[in-house]
């Protein structure tokens, strides 16, 4: 049956109510998956087609609940054979389902990214028949996007866990980027949860992009017209808050994805309850979107402000602070190594000084160039110092807040900062 | 120094050429506005300048020697803001450049040269904001049509990105407020100036132009957008933040109602 409902062959007249109603079930169930980036591809368009991919990527909306949208984001079934206790599409449980063919989804792609709506696709789908079945659908649509439509947008496949390390290679021929959602952090929460899928099914594919990525780079160094494989690398996700995992946990393992595999992205998605499964945190508990972005902020202090995971987290601080940004919280444990003098600090201090951001540490290396800076300075080129100002001093002879313990300090910072968290934390805090 | 306020054509190199006047005749500039919106000035006489493409190339190159591509860019961007009185904020940015000997385009402790560079980034954010924005609507003679009412004038600047992107499919994007658009047909791209109806509108599909599918692919569109909300989450203020109100209008998720 399945195989009919997924025929192939081209759909002389789209039904537009069937399209309709599928694309409600379809995007409806693949929106848990966070990752909306288009970005970080050079597929350019040559030879007139349709399409480019070799800017940033570009957000074409955003959802009432502020999220980017940039593709389109679907599932190609949501049939699935597996149950995994966290997840709306799991065979257990009583929704809907419905299934695309691969040239609606072709026709759909092209018609939204002809009308400006989307960067381009994004192609998940529940297990049917058996991995490999699976995926070959999801390159199937691909390859006709890119040979049949001369599509240079943007297309993310989703690696499905297990799949045959000849189909991976084949889907990096086509698509931009391929993710693996390991979506539980800890081999035993897996376990728990998704007790059909083992963590090396999960690797596999992983180590096999990863591998591809690096042999074709090497390739095109030596021959100018070797073909693109995966131009925009591989990205995973994790669910924040549904096996009881520690921030240390979703951050070294997060580490070890980029280390090890040279993910571009990793993704939190703080769990939304889908489920009365006692496993699970139950329907109606608040989506932990505080951690989440906690988490997020985490991240960026990894990739792009030189921090090491172990100095943010460790075995005496295995959560991040709820009510600060993890940089501030690093920087009060380490007050020994402040206040940095703005005039004559190192890039990579400046960029740990709290407040202070990868933009306003370029605009300060800029402008002290040109004349010593005070803090009059540092407020015109659109400085904000009351955070920064505890941890910085212009001139050598200013005495900082240097007296002030750390934690009379933080409630002096919390006092005088209207967090956009503040209210969410609060709220949350009144459930206690 | 003879004190004038000088007016110009509105162009960037009449702009240019107002420097070169400055310069050339030793004048202590009051201030430079385009046509149409100088204000006379009691102490000062009006002096027209004629743009001289002569004159701007030089200027131009003289500021190429003395600052970074990304100053000439913002330069450029700034003054497409059409921000009332941003010709003087150049001029003092210029005039700060051309007197010093080493290079200080960057210096942004220097009010003119923040300026502008605040006011580049703001035109960069729009220009940014109309390339995520356009929605295209396919006409009845194959076209796939926006019209846009940008705060700043961006056509200029979003012409390579979508001639990039649509080389294959005619495309029309219209600046409704200052009456002119790009019309790409395939090989290049074009400026035109169009008598529209006005009930051609920014979203919608009325019969009369669009074709016949195009309402259905809104349809589409705005089922996809509700469907991919995720309601536990809602924060109407970061939406807002992305999505400011007066964009609205282009967006059909926002606008269309199912019918
Ligand atoms: S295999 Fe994927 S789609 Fe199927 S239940 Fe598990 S997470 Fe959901």
């Amino acid at each position: 049956m399945l195989d009919k409902i997924l025929n192939l062959g081209q759909n002389p007249k789209m039904n537009f109510d069937r399209i309709k109603e599928k694309l409600n079930i379809l995007a409806d169930a693949a929106k848990y998956d966070v990752s909306c980036s288009s970005s970080g591809s050079n597929r350019k368009n040559t030879g007139k087609g349709l399409g480019d991919s070799s800017g940033m990527g570009i957000c074409h909306s955003y959802t009432e609940d502020g999220r980017c949208v940039s593709l389109l984001k679907i599932l190609l079934t949501n049939h699935c054979i597996f149950d995994c206790a966290y997840c709306v599409t799991r065979k257990s449980n009583d929704v809907k389902r419905a299934a695309f063919k691969v040239q609606e989804v072709v026709d759909l792609t092209i018609s939204f990214y002809r009308r400006n709506y989307i960067e381009g696709l994004f192609l998940s789908s529940g297990i049917f028949k058996d991995a490999d079945y699976t995926m070959e659908r999801l390159i199937q649509v691909a390859k006709k996007l890119r040979l049949e439509e001369n599509f240079n947008g943007y297309i993310h496949l989703k690696s499905i866990p297990g799949a045959s390390d000849e189909l991976m290679r084949e889907a990096g021929l086509y698509a931009d980027r391929l993710s693996v959602n390991i979506e539980i952090p800890t081999k035993s929460g897996l376990k728990l949860l998704a007790p059909d899928k083992n963590h090396e099914d999960f690797l596999k594919p992983m180590k096999k992009v990863k591998n591809e990525i690096m042999q074709y780079k090497q390739e095109s160094r030596l021959i100018k017209s070797t073909p693109k494989y995966a131009p925009a690398g591989q990205s995973t996700q994790m669910i924040v808050g549904a096996s009881g995992e520690s921030d240390r946990d979703i951050m070294y393992s997060a580490n070890y994805f980029y280390k090890k595999f040279d993910m571009k992205r990793v993704y939190y998605s703080g769990y939304v309850p889908v489920t009365t499964d006692p496993r699970l945190p139950s329907i109606g508990s608040e989506v932990p979107v505080l951690r989440e972005s906690r988490l997020y902020q985490t991240d960026w202090l990894l990739r792009f402000y030189g921090f090491d995971v172990r100095e943010l987290l460790n075995q005496d601080f295995l959560n991040l602070e709820m009510d600060i940004d993890p940089k501030l919280s690093w920087a009060l444990r380490n007050r020994h190594l402040f206040p940095v003098d703005i005039n004559t600090a190192e890039q990579q201090m400046l960029l740990r000084v709290p407040g202070i951001g990868v933009r306003s540490v370029g605009k300060i290396m800029q402008a002290r160039k040109f004349r010593r800076l005070n803090w009059e300075h540092l407020k015109r080129i659109g400085i904000a110092s009351n955070r920064a100002k505890y941890f910085i001093t212009c001139s050598p002879g200013e005495v900082a807040l240097k007296d002030s313990s750390s934690e009379h300090l933080k409630q002096i910072i919390l006092n005088n900062s209207a967090s956009k968290f503040r209210k969410t934390f609060s709220s949350q805090l009144s459930l206690f | 120094m003879r004190k004038v306020a000088l007016v110009y054509d509105g162009t960037l190199e009449g702009f240019l050429t107002c420097l070169f006047t400055a310069y050339e005749e030793k004048l202590e500039v009051q201030d430079i506005s385009p046509e149409g919106e100088a204000v006379g000035m009691l102490f000062s006489g009006m002096e027209e300048v004629i743009t001289d493409f002569v004159k701007s190339g030089r200027v131009w190159k003289a500021l190429k020697k003395k600052s970074s591509e990304a100053t000439l860019k913002q330069i450029k961007w700034a003054f497409l803001s059409e921000k009332k009185g941003i010709e003087n904020t150049l001029f003092l940015m210029i005039q700060y450049i051309f007197s010093e000997t080493n290079p200080v385009d960057g210096d942004y402790s220097h009010p003119a040269v923040l300026e502008v560079a605040q006011t580049a980034r703001k035109v960069s954010r729009e220009k940014h904001r109309m390339e995520a924005f356009v929605r295209f609507r396919l006409t009845k003679d194959n076209i796939y049509f926006a019209a846009i009412e940008p705060d700043f004038n961006v056509l200029p600047l979003i012409k390579n990105h979508f001639k990039n992107r649509y080389a294959d499919q005619y495309w029309i994007i219209y600046d409704l407020k200052r009456k002119f658009g790009l019309h790409y047909d395939l090989s290049v791209v074009k400026f035109i100036s169009l008598d529209l109806d006005p009930s051609i509108g920014i979203s919608g599909g009325s019969a009369a132009y669009f074709d016949e599918k195009e309402l259905e692919f809104q349809r589409l569109w705005k089922e996809y957008f509700e469907s991919v909300n995720i309601k536990s989450r809602a924060n109407s203020k970061l939406h807002l933040q992305h999505l400011p109100k007066r964009y609205w209008k282009y967006l059909t998720e926002k606008n269309l109602l199912m019918l």
